[in-house]
């Protein structure tokens, strides 16, 4: 019996579910790594051999050449893992976010300070 | 006998950890937000609780891919700050209560609640980040603290009744300690947020706040809410408010409503705050 994903119908988003956490699993692990100062390091110095290190896809490895957020999500990446990736470029979860959703930093701070994106039309796919 | 004297709720956004790290508190954007706490920092300075069962969750820290508990509670003597990927926050190391913390274990196994032991973890925002909030900046920080982390990451979390069921085998265990210690307990994560994808920056006001009214006055039924309500109305990662639950279950029935907080934005996420005096 396939997985149950009542959540697969909410628009612009992605559940870190059993299928996405195996198929990330190397993508995730590689992100882990760049915990370590001297990894973070290496990583900069030679992004391309360092990803070549691991099991990763192709397409994997260049979301994370590309810094395309949203390409390494539906990979099978998860923001709180990727989230040592733009950690390591020195960015925040708020320019990570303004990124994955198409706007400038300020765009998107400017949407935050005014109360965030409206649930209305958000719910559901084809709602908007 | 330890007893359970209040329990609170708080989100974990990092980016209050860095404000409070720079001495960013007082900026415009973060000032509102620290005045929300200034009630409970008072509040817990009289408490001086001994120890705080802090629930939280780890953000791929401690625990990456290679193992996923879904409750996991920390007996160590100490645990040290994480280093997230910029480097460790210069806070305090946090002392653990193990005499307390191995007896819940005891405890709660027997109740039906199969926890795994961990002995050495680092801490990352989500449990160092409430213990600025609640207490600034000291040298070391004033009481134990015995660390709970609950999967939220991979999907699924735990279900809202689990959780709310897992903190009243909490409180049973608490209760059946020896020595005389004032415990707190804290729910944190939430509230709506949602940090990836296209619709990353997902707030819900009116959800956030009659999740904070039925969380106070209605917690049998709160609990039976499925995850898929928290994904769509509270963003991906506002599913974390499941934590909010097993505070809540620590607690009596009736509690009294000490303080109550509500921020948009902190970074990408709304802020709820609540203090919840356990009336005995």
């Amino acid at each position: 019996m396939a997985l149950d994903k009542p959540y697969a119908d909410i628009p612009g988003t992605t559940i870190f579910d059993a299928d996405q956490a195996r198929m990330g699993y190397h993508l995730n692990q590689f992100c882990m790594s760049l915990m370590k100062a001297e990894c973070r390091e290496q990583f900069k110095s030679d992004e391309r051999g360092y990803l070549d290190g691991w099991p990763m896809t192709e397409d994997q490895k260049q979301a994370v050449l590309d810094r395309d957020y949203n390409r390494m999500i539906e990979l099978g990446g998860n923001v709180y893992f990727l989230s040592k990736i733009f950690f390591t470029d020195g960015q925040s979860f708020e320019q990570a976010a303004a990124a994955m959703t198409g706007v400038t930093r300020e765009e998107y701070r400017k949407m935050m300070l005014s109360g965030g994106r409206s649930p209305e039309g958000n719910r559901y796919k084809g709602e908007q | 006998m330890a007893r359970i004297t209040a329990g609170v709720a708080s989100s974990h956004v990092p980016a209050i950890g860095v404000a409070v790290d720079l001495g960013k508190t007082q900026d415009e954007y973060w000032s509102p937000l620290f005045r929300g706490y200034e009630f409970t920092k008072q509040w817990i300075a009289e408490e001086k609780p001994d120890v705080v069962l802090l629930v939280y969750n780890d953000h791929a820290s401690a625990f990456g891919l290679d193992m996923i508990p879904t409750f996991a509670i920390g007996c160590g003597e100490s645990f040290k700050p994480a280093d997230e990927g910029w480097g460790a926050r210069q806070v305090p190391e946090v002392k653990g209560c193990p005499d307390l913390a191995w007896h819940i274990m005891q405890s709660v196994i027997q109740d039906d609640f199969d926890l795994t032991v961990i002995n050495e973890m680092e801490v990352d925002h989500g449990l160092t980040v409430p213990l600025s909030l609640m207490f600034g900046q000291p040298e070391a920080w004033p009481c134990k603290v015995i660390p709970l982390a609950v999967n939220v990451v991979v999907y699924p979390p735990p279900s809202g009744q689990r959780c709310y069921n897992l903190g009243k085998a909490l409180r049973r265990a608490v209760d059946s300690f020896d020595e005389d210690f004032n415990v707190q307990i804290w729910g944190t994560g939430g509230m709506s947020h949602q940090l990836q994808g296209p619709r990353a920056g997902f707030i819900n006001k009116k959800w956030d706040k009659q999740f904070l009214d039925r969380l106070v006055n209605e917690p049998d039924e709160l609990a039976t809410m499925p995850h898929i309500d928290y994904l769509r109305e509270a963003g991906s990662e506002g599913v974390e408010l499941v934590m909010w639950l097993i505070m809540r279950g620590a607690l009596n029935c009736d509690v009294k409503e000490l303080h109550r907080f509500y921020h948009v934005p902190a970074s990408n996420t709304a802020v709820g705050h609540l203090i919840l005096e356990n009336t005995l």
